[in-house]
Parts: structure tokens; sequence; C-alpha cells
């Protein structure tokens, strides 16, 4: 079966696959963690805000996101993306915007979704006495989610958010629609050039299944950390 | 915005031969529905039988339940389809890669087992945690009135556990449909493959784009409301949502 298994070919082509392509994929990761969190932040404090048009307004967005399959959203914003830009910039022509940019601006705002549900669910676990004491001690409301709410609700999500970062390392591969060079795509190009799919697939899969059990396996362990503290 | 909409082009003529442009997205429509009932079938025989594996009390039980849901779990689905579509039919014996690769139909016979296979690891994890869940009373009853293990599974644990796990199985089947769309690079025409056909044949993105997400969004709201009333049809008397 693995008779005529040619590793030479991906020996030849790690330093594409990991300088070009997992930098892509990792730098894709992270900045679409970063802005999803932030984002996913300000939507779950807009649906326990109390104002009915901020609570209608998260609360379509997040159903929206959730309900749409991240292959549709992605060709969504490819095109919409330059339109932005021009509407944004106010310029006579649609923007020219990258492959990066474009597809960094779609997981921020699909994820983003997925961001606000957990921190929603980390604000709310956090008992009433703490905002009621620190409106008590003279905090403004912004005051109480920087100082109290916020960093006690990241604390107890952080292993659910690090959950969530996995699933969103696994989602950039679908960037792969586009034809973007990220460590799928660029896999799948050396497999198509030297003709080699068994290997290069077989070679992405391996790699993916790795950083992903390291990951969550540090996740666990972290969680177990967090459970013996409390 | 210098872009020209065009509402009626869903009633044009699309230039496959099949119909309107609306009957396109509508083809596409059954095909991500076929593909995600399908998948779900597989998705739920496999995932009940991991998910009480993982329950049991032998050892090599539980070990080889959580080896199925990591493999299963630590990989992209798009990477896990690319492995049975194009990696498959090469690894395996000649005679049968060349029946798998002259099947009729490839794509969605892959889409539906890849697909399938993927979400059984997330029931699998789902009924694990509604066994657990249950209290462990009931074990010990079934076990004291003379059940078997298989018995004290089949008529205690499994009838609670799948009506408490409902809710979250219900979001699990909206993922199934949402994720037939990875398919398209498999060369499943589904809805967002002919909504992709759509923009580049007629060159109305956002027209295109738009009926997709207006029919993803019915589905989900379909089957919402129907899993609201067969979640009170099956409600437990005694619990919270039991009447």
């Amino acid at each position: 079966m693995f008779a005529n298994f040619d590793f030479d070919v991906i020996r030849r082509s790690l330093s594409y696959l990991f300088l070009d392509g997992m930098t892509f994929t990792l730098t894709l990761t992270g900045l679409a963690t970063v802005g999803a969190l932030v984002f996913g932040t300000l939507l779950a404090l807009m649906r326990l805000s109390g104002s009915k048009p901020l609570v209608w307004f998260a609360g379509i967005y997040v159903d929206l996101m959730r309900s749409l399959p991240l292959v549709l959203v992605i060709f969504w914003f490819y095109f919409l993306v330059p339109y932005i830009g021009q509407w944004l910039t106010g310029s006579s022509r649609p923007m020219r915007v990258g492959a990066f940019t474009s597809s960094l601006v779609t997981f921020i705002i699909f994820e983003a979704a997925y961001f606000s549900e957990i921190m929603r669910a980390g604000i709310q676990s956090i008992s009433k006495g703490q905002p009621a004491a620190a409106q008590a001690l003279g905090l403004t409301y912004s005051q109480t989610m920087r100082y109290v709410v916020l960093p006690q609700a990241f604390r107890n999500m952080l292993p659910v958010l690090l959950t969530q970062t996995i699933v969103l390392f696994q989602d950039t591969s679908l960037v792969y629609v586009l034809s973007i060079p990220d460590f799928l795509g660029a896999a799948s190009k050396v497999a198509q050039r030297d003709g080699r799919l068994v290997e290069m697939y077989l070679f992405a899969a391996v790699v993916y299944f790795a950083i992903s059990c390291i990951a969550s396996f540090g996740v666990r362990r972290l969680q177990a950390r967090i459970a013996f503290v409390h | 915005m210098n872009y020209h909409w065009n509402w009626r082009i869903f009633w044009e003529p699309a230039p496959n031969g099949t119909g309107t442009y609306l009957d396109m997205l509508l083809s596409g429509l059954l095909l991500t529905i076929e593909t995600a009932i399908c998948a779900w079938i597989i998705a739920l025989i496999c995932g009940s039988i991991v998910g009480v594996l993982r329950t049991l009390p032998s050892k090599t039980a539980s070990r080889i339940g959580f080896l199925y849901v990591e493999f299963f779990r630590n990989m992209p689905l798009l990477v896990q389809l690319f492995l049975w579509f194009f990696v498959l039919p090469e690894v395996l014996p000649n005679a049968w890669g060349l029946w798998l690769k002259q099947m009729p139909n490839a794509p969605f016979f892959t889409a539906t087992i890849g697909l399938g296979l993927f979400m059984s690891a997330r029931v699998a994890e789902q009924l694990r945690s509604g066994i657990g869940s249950l209290p462990r009373g009931q074990k010990l009853a079934a076990t004291a009135l003379g059940l078997t293990t298989a018995q004290t599974y089949r008529y205690v644990l499994l009838p609670m556990a799948f009506r408490i796990v409902l809710p979250p199985l219900t979001s699990e089947f909206l993922s199934t449909v949402k994720n037939t769309s990875v398919a398209i690079t498999i060369g499943l025409i589904e809805l967002t493959a002919q909504a992709r056909a759509m923009q580049e044949f007629s060159f109305q993105v956002f027209e295109a784009f738009t009926a997709a997400t207006v029919l993803y969004l019915l589905v989900n709201i379909v089957v919402a409301v129907a899993m609201r009333f067969v979640e009170r049809g099956v409600a437990i008397p005694g619990y919270i949502t039991g009447k």
C-alpha cells in the first residue's frame, strides 16, 4: 500500500508548507481570535445591556451568523468587502482587497457570534453581588465591566475560549474555497503540481491532527488546574 | 454603490437548461437536505454506539471511544473529506479503488459518510455527557432489579439520556446542514455551490447569496420549531422541561 509512497515530495515542499502556508494559517487564527474576542465581548455586553435596540441587534446578529455555513459567509465577504471598503473610504470604485484582509474580516465577523455566546455565559456566571459591590464602591458601568466583571468572566471561560480557538484554527482551512495558499491550500497546490495527492493530504491531516491534539490536551490540563483553584 | 441590482433574475432561465435560477437554487437546497439527513443517520448510529462505549465500565471500551472521538474531532472537516475522496481510493487494493472512483454520485456518498463520521464524534460527546448527567441511582436501581448492562442502557439510561440531550442534538443537526457546504470542495452541487454557480452565470452576486442565506435561515427556523414540538412531546415529567 505504501510501496510507492514518496516521502521526498513532503521534504522538498516543507519550507513552502510551513513558512508560507502555516504562517498564513497561524497568523489568521491569531488575529481572528483577538478580533472576534473583542467584537464578541461587545456583542455580549450589548445583549446583556437591557437597552432594547442593542439587545435586538446583538440577538439578530448572533442568530444570523450561527445559522449560516462558514463557506457561504466566506463567499459573501469575498465579494462584499471591496464594496464596504469603497463605502468606508468614499472612493469611486470598489476597493481592491487582498486575500488575507478579506478572510480576516470574514473570520472576525463570523466567529464573533460564537465568542459572544461564550462571553455571555461567562458574564452571567458571575454572581450578582460582584457588580452590585462595584456599584456600591462608586464605579461606573464601564469601570465595573473593565475591572470587575470581564476579567473574571474571561478567566472562567478561558478553556472554552481556547477550545473555540482550536475550532477556529481548523475552520481557517476553509479559505481553500478562495484558492488562498493557507496550510491546506499550499499542500493542495504541491499535491496537484506533483501529482502526489495521497502523500500531501495525509501529511496535512497528520499536521492538523498533531497541532489540534496537543492544543486540546493543553486546554484539558488548564481546565483541571482552574477547577482545582476554585 | 455602483452595483446593479436585479431581483427578477430568479425567474430568468439559467444557462444550464434546468429551468430558472430559482429552480437551480431549490435543487441545491434539496441536495443539501438529502445529504444532511443521510449524514445525520450515520452520525446518530455511530455516535450513539461510541457515546455508550465511553460510559461503559470497561476501560478498553472507553479507551476505544476516546480514540474514536479524538480522531474525528482533531482534523478539519475539509481535510477529512479530502482523505475520503482523494486518498482512500489510492491506498485501497486496486480493484476496490477503481470501483470507488467509478462510482456514480461519488461526491454525494463521500460527503454523506465523511460528514456523518465527523458529526458522530460530536453526537458521541453529547450523549456521553447526557448519560453522565443522570443520577447514579438510576443505574444502581436497574442493576438491583436484575437488569443486564444491555437492558439497563436500553430501558433505563438511553431513553432518559436522549431526551436530555435533545436540544444540543438539534443544534448538532443544524451544524450538519451547514457543514454540507464544505462538500462544495469535492464537487457536491448543494445550495452554496448553486448560489456560486448562479453568481458565475449571471454576475448577480448579492442576489444569489441573499437567496441562499434566506433558504438556510428557513431551514434553521423550520428545524428549530419542529424540534420544539418534539421536545414538548417527549419531555420527562418532573424535570424542568416536563409537564
